[in-house]
């Protein structure tokens, strides 16, 4: 496959950045998309460019690392992958890919196709968590019988990877997604409900003091989410944070 | 928490968005089943006006919680649309947000700000003119005028034509707005989709009822 | 220096808790005046830096990734072991030790392995309590399943996330200590050297890998939580930027590399598609538990399906040799890793391969699917003859148990896993040797403590499926954190340790050296190019099976590769900020020692025994074969300038619990 990449290019943080047009050659089909990049940048050194800085890590969509926002979708146009499953076979000899880094006040550019997505970071550190000690002397893992339902649900919010495909999908660059999952996953086990309240209060206002939009619900966080996690954890996010409010 | 800081939280402010785009949505609804009447029966159609522009409830009430109402959702939503924006002070070069998204639900605000422009030519055309009649000129009461003053303000096609396409963008904004504000407050359940449809059927129905009013009375006068 | 694992004395049974109580302690108030770095956040890492800081130190973390949680146990599937007996099949502390003893073919530590099977148990409370959504039973209760080389269900997921799910436990535990402010998090941070200061770790480098910066950190002990070092092989399971780097350095300033031979080769991954291959993918081993793996019996048949003339699907039950059912009835397809991937390397080595380049086998679910099926119809009332109908029952019980992996096959291969069979073939994946750690865990160097993957102690030449992300936890939240008091206990009145000593500055300089070196150095080759020649010597002499003279081959090679990489590495850019080729090149010039001292291990290992399989050793019907009289011992290898001359010292592995047999699985 012979292909036109259109990849954002910036030095650094302080750099403006530019999109820069590329030409490449003899891609195959089982190549995924950030082998096919590898591949380009093979090329590129050889010519005595810089190679392109994108985040990646397992390569198996599991670890949330990569991102990029191609030909206009975060992790590109297959449904239920990130980046790093995208296979070129998805794309056609002679396209166009246009290839952008995730956008969004909250995650500033470090170069090129990286970002910094520490503000999900600091809103788990504002309350993603369940205070209970790591001694091991809590009570039995059977002690508390959980409805499989609620497990189920809340292992399903739980598979959130942090890669932040609903930010950057987001026309608003919300978090709620995001946020909602890991308020959701605590909100339907028995063992976070006990710090359900102040959770969500102090999660919500980390994420708004991050500089994230806000939520008016057009659903494409959902669409685009690599796990598919579902809008139902913005609107239990919601209920949640309502409740809290009264109490609080 | 404090007043001032549960209103300045994003979800918060959805919340209330969210509220009073239902209350707003409510009070479309019970203005389309009066102007309807108006296409059976002028009598009918005079005696509610008369009671609506006269009863103190509705006047020094309701009417001032709807004129908030309104005020509150198009600020609201101005302050939101600002804040969406510097939350990505640089653009994609492409985005193909059709691929995941509504047109209507990525577009509220334009639609939204139609809806505003027509609301200020429906207030110059009957609110203002109501209430000079009422409060400042403080003309006598006359329980037949509403009907003839509604077919007046029809005679014109431009004025029809416009009140039609606002119609149509209001609908436009309800088709998401409806939906939407309820999974704003919460609302997220087996019912959910039965909600939407029914969502999506007064997102029709209301609009373009009032779009027939309007033809009809073009049209029959 | 003679090697002294400091096993307590005593019983087996009691060892651990013996200890536990004789230790010195530190008191709270203490622990403020004491910090402790941790590199690597992953299971090992996580749980150590939160346990610690909970204690009340002052942690240091660093990760070389954008987040703590994006740590490669992340991409752990199948599960986590834990003595739990919830099935009440008969599983206990002891069979969960003896399991993992034998399954790691009887050159594993005795007592480590005990204290691991002991503290299994917390794992699973702990874990729960920290909000982890394992895998539940319509009842409510914890659900089990059974994984290679057990004869009990002992196996805790979350359905095929369980590794992502217990990190983000213990980064939850991390986020709230760092929250606190007890833990100070070092994202997009790669150390690149540990600072000693009299004797004891006292510090490490690091670069900040956004702004380029070398910076001095200084700590009352180190704790090293770096994971494996399988990407020495270039392919692999491990994630891109899985390194040796950490472990690496330490091993050259004193402490000792042990059994770095000892590599496991699973055997459920995804097939090379081609040259340009960045990494392999694992299909869980759970998978073993419903697919039945076979290849054709007939070569002919193989030779057609490798041509696409005939499908999987075309050959009747006859024509098919399922080939680890046949050799191993008691275990069949759930026979322990090292030996289910060499049973497949056998059957493609002779001929009967079956995808394009012959070095895959089948993983087939239609009997499962039809056994669920004809349950299912049972249940629904349906007629178990009509096949259509069983199928899309069966169907729907495989996907709600495998659905995640289906699909993941599915996009990757391009191939519908439930029509026809996946193929599979094995891939390096974890690496059971490491740096060597007595009982405190700590390496020949004082202060300097190596947990999880990136220690050697307790899965022997071979690790059992679920058994790493127990012992990554093991060591976090349980054992790291009593012994580590130990060690500081003399260190409490000692303040801060300054960052302007000799020993800093001379170690800053190093790390400057060796990174100018490559910014400098004008070669033509990128790091890849060497990375994957690498690659291919160790996957083709140093691989799932090992001959002396293929061994020593790979030596010279590795030796001279290494030379050219410094002479003709070329590295774009700038050091003064983000530069990923960079950090490719520090890693990769550690791979190509480590590669080196890794193959010196494997020769002088005159034995097969799990990970490690010499064709010079086996039984007369392919099966390794142990010799316990001159080679139950850690090699334990002291570095000594270059990987050729490394020293090794052994420690005698004493087994008083556990007879010593030949491993059977028949």
């Amino acid at each position: 496959m012979k292909l036109t990449l259109k990849i954002w290019r910036q030095k650094n943080a302080q750099d403006k950045g530019a999109m820069v047009d590329y030409q490449i050659d003899g891609i195959e089909p089982d190549m995924s998309f950030l082998e096919m990049l590898d591949v380009f940048n093979e090329d590129l050194m050889s010519k005595g460019g810089e190679p392109v800085a994108f985040d990646h890590d397992c390569r198996e969509g599991i670890c949330g690392m990569c991102s990029l926002f191609i030909n206009g979708e975060a992790h590109g146009p297959d449904r239920g992958v990130t980046t790093c499953q995208l296979h070129m076979r998805m794309f056609k000899d002679g396209d166009t890919i246009t290839i952008e880094p995730f956008r969004a006040a909250a995650f500033p550019v470090v170069k090129d196709l990286v970002v910094n997505r520490s503000a999900f970071d600091r809103i788990q550190h504002a309350g993603g968590f369940i205070s209970v000690n790591t001694s091991g002397n809590t009570i039995d893992a059977n002690a508390i019988p959980i409805n499989k339902q609620d497990a189920d649900d809340a292992f399903d919010a739980a598979t959130c990877i942090g890669c932040g495909a609903c930010v950057a999908s987001c026309k608003n660059s919300s978090a709620m997604l995001f946020v909602a999952a890991k308020v959701s996953q605590y909100a339907l086990l028995p063992q976070g409900k006990i710090e359900a309240t102040d959770r969500v209060l102090n999660m919500v206002s980390q994420m708004d003091a991050e500089g994230f939009g806000n939520c008016s619900n057009t659903g494409a966080c959902e669409v685009e989410c690599p796990k598919g996690i579902s809008l139902e954890n913005i609107a239990r996010m919601n209920r949640e944070y309502l409740s809290a409010s009264m109490k609080g | 928490m404090a007043k001032s800081a549960l209103l300045k939280s994003s979800i918060a402010k959805k919340v209330a968005m969210a509220l009073s785009g239902i209350f707003l949505m409510l009070f479309l609804a019970q203005h389309f089943f009066i102007n309807m009447t108006s296409v059976f029966s002028s009598d009918t159609f005079n005696s509610i006006s008369h009671f609506m522009g006269n009863n103190p409830l509705v006047q020094f009430v309701i009417q001032p919680i709807l004129i908030v109402g309104v005020i509150f959702h198009f600020t609201m939503g101005f302050v939101l649309e600002i804040q969406n924006r510097n939350a990505r002070p640089i653009s994609y070069a492409k985005n193909n947000g059709a691929a995941n998204s509504s047109w209507t639900s990525r577009n509220m605000i334009y639609s939204g700000v139609v809806v505003l422009a027509f609301l200020g030519l429906h207030f110059y055309d009957f609110w203002f003119p109501e209430m000079v009649y009422k409060y400042v000129e403080v003309s006598p009461l006359d329980e037949t005028r509403y009907f003839h003053e509604l077919v007046a303000k029809f005679e014109s096609p431009v004025r029809t034509g416009l009140y039609s396409l606002s119609f149509i963008l209001l609908a436009l904004h309800l088709w998401h707005g409806f939906s939407s504000s309820f999974q704003s407050v919460g609302f997220n359940n087996k019912y959910s989709r039965s909600l939407k449809a029914f969502g999506y059927a007064f997102a029709i129905v209301i609009p373009f009822g009032f779009i027939f009013i309007a033809l009809f009375h073009h049209f029959n006068h | 220096m003679a090697l002294d694992s400091k096993i307590p004395n005593g019983p087996i049974s009691d060892k651990w808790t013996n200890y536990k109580d004789h230790i010195n302690l530190v008191n709270p108030a203490n622990k403020r005046n004491l910090d402790v770095i941790v590199v690597g956040t992953g299971l090992a890492g996580g749980s150590a830096a939160a346990t610690l800081a909970e204690l009340g130190y002052n942690v240091k973390a660093f990760c070389f990734q954008d987040s703590p949680r994006r740590a490669h146990s992340i991409a752990a599937q199948g599960g986590i072991n834990a003595a739990k007996n919830y099935q009440g099949d008969g599983d206990s502390t002891f069979r969960l030790f003896y399991d993992t003893v034998k399954g790691g073919d009887y050159r594993a530590r005795e007592a480590n392995v005990h204290r691991l099977a002991e503290v299994s148990t917390n794992i699973i409370d702990q874990c729960v309590a920290q909000g982890v959504p394992l895998a539940r039973e319509y009842g409510g209760l914890l659900d089990n399943r059974s994984f290679g080389g057990a004869l009990v269900s002992r196996t805790f997921y979350a359905r095929g996330q369980t590794g992502q799910q217990l990190l983000l436990g213990a980064y939850s535990a991390m986020n709230r200590q760092i929250g606190r402010g007890k833990i100070k998090m070092h994202n997009r941070h790669e150390m690149l050297d540990i600072v000693i200061v009299n004797g004891k770790a006292r510090g490490i480098i690091a670069r900040n890998l956004i702004t380029g910066e070398i910076e001095r950190h200084s700590a009352h002990a180190v704790v090293i939580a770096s994971g494996g070092y399988g990407n020495v092989f270039f392919l692999s399971t491990n994630a891109m930027g899985s390194n040796a780097t950490a472990a690496w350095k330490i091993h050259k300033k004193g402490a000792y590399f042990a059994n770095p031979c000892y590599t496991q080769i699973h055997p459920t991954c995804i097939p090379v598609s081609g040259d340009h291959q960045s990494k392999l993918t694992l299909m869980s081993e759970s998978l073993r538990n419903d697919g039945r793996i076979w290849v054709p019996a007939k070569l002919e048949d193989a030779k057609a399906i490798r041509e696409g003339k005939k499908k999987a699907i075309d050959l009747s039950e006859a024509e098919r040799d399922y080939y680890l059912e046949r050799r191993y009835p008691a275990f069949g397809n759930l026979v322990p890793r090292d030996v289910a991937s060499r049973a497949a390397k056998e059957r493609c080595d002779a001929g009967f391969g079956v995808n394009k380049t012959g070095e895959a086998v089948y993983l087939d679910f239609a009997a499962a699917i039809q056994r669920y099926g004809k349950e299912q119809a049972f249940l629904k009332g349906i007629d178990a003859n009509d096949k259509k109908a069983v199928t899309k029952l069966g169907t729907e019980v495989v996907k709600n148990k495998y659905g995640n992996l289906f699909q993941m096959y599915y996009k990757i291969v391009d191939e519908d896993p439930y029509t026809s069979p996946m193929m599979i073939y094995p891939a390096v994946h974890y690496t059971m040797g490491g740096t060597w750690v007595d009982y405190n865990l700590m390496t020949t160097i004082p202060g300097c403590f190596s947990i999880g993957e990136s220690n050697f102690s307790d899965h022997g030449a071979n690790r059992l499926g679920a058994s790493a992300l127990m012992q990554g936890l093991a060591d976090g939240y349980f054992v790291l954190p009593y012994t580590i008091g130990d060690y500081l206990s003399p260190d409490i009145k000692m303040g801060p340790i300054p960052t302007d000593s000799p020993e800093f500055e001379a170690a800053e300089k190093g790390v400057k050296d060796q990174i100018y070196r490559f910014m400098n150095n004008n070669g033509t080759h990128s790091v890849d190019y060497f990375h994957r020649k690498l690659g291919k010597i160790m996957w083709d002499k140093v691989g799932m099976a090992r001959n002396a003279q293929g061994l020593n081959e790979a030596i010279n090679e590795i030796s001279a590769l290494r030379e050219e990489f410094y002479k003709d590495v070329k590295i774009p850019g700038t050091d003064k900020g983000f530069n990923q080729e960079l950090e490719k090149a520090t890693r990769v010039a550690d791979f190509l020692e480590l590669g080196e001292l890794f193959a010196k291990d494997a020769l002088h290992r005159n034995e097969s025994c799990g990970g490690h399989f010499r064709e010079e050793y086996q039984t007369e019907d392919g099966e390794a074969k142990r010799d316990d009289e001159n080679f139950a011992y850690v090699a334990a290898w002291e570095y000594k300038g270059k990987p050729s001359d490394a020293v090794l010292h052994k420690e005698d592995l004493v087994f008083d619990a556990v007879k010593l047999v030949q491993r059977n699985y028949k």
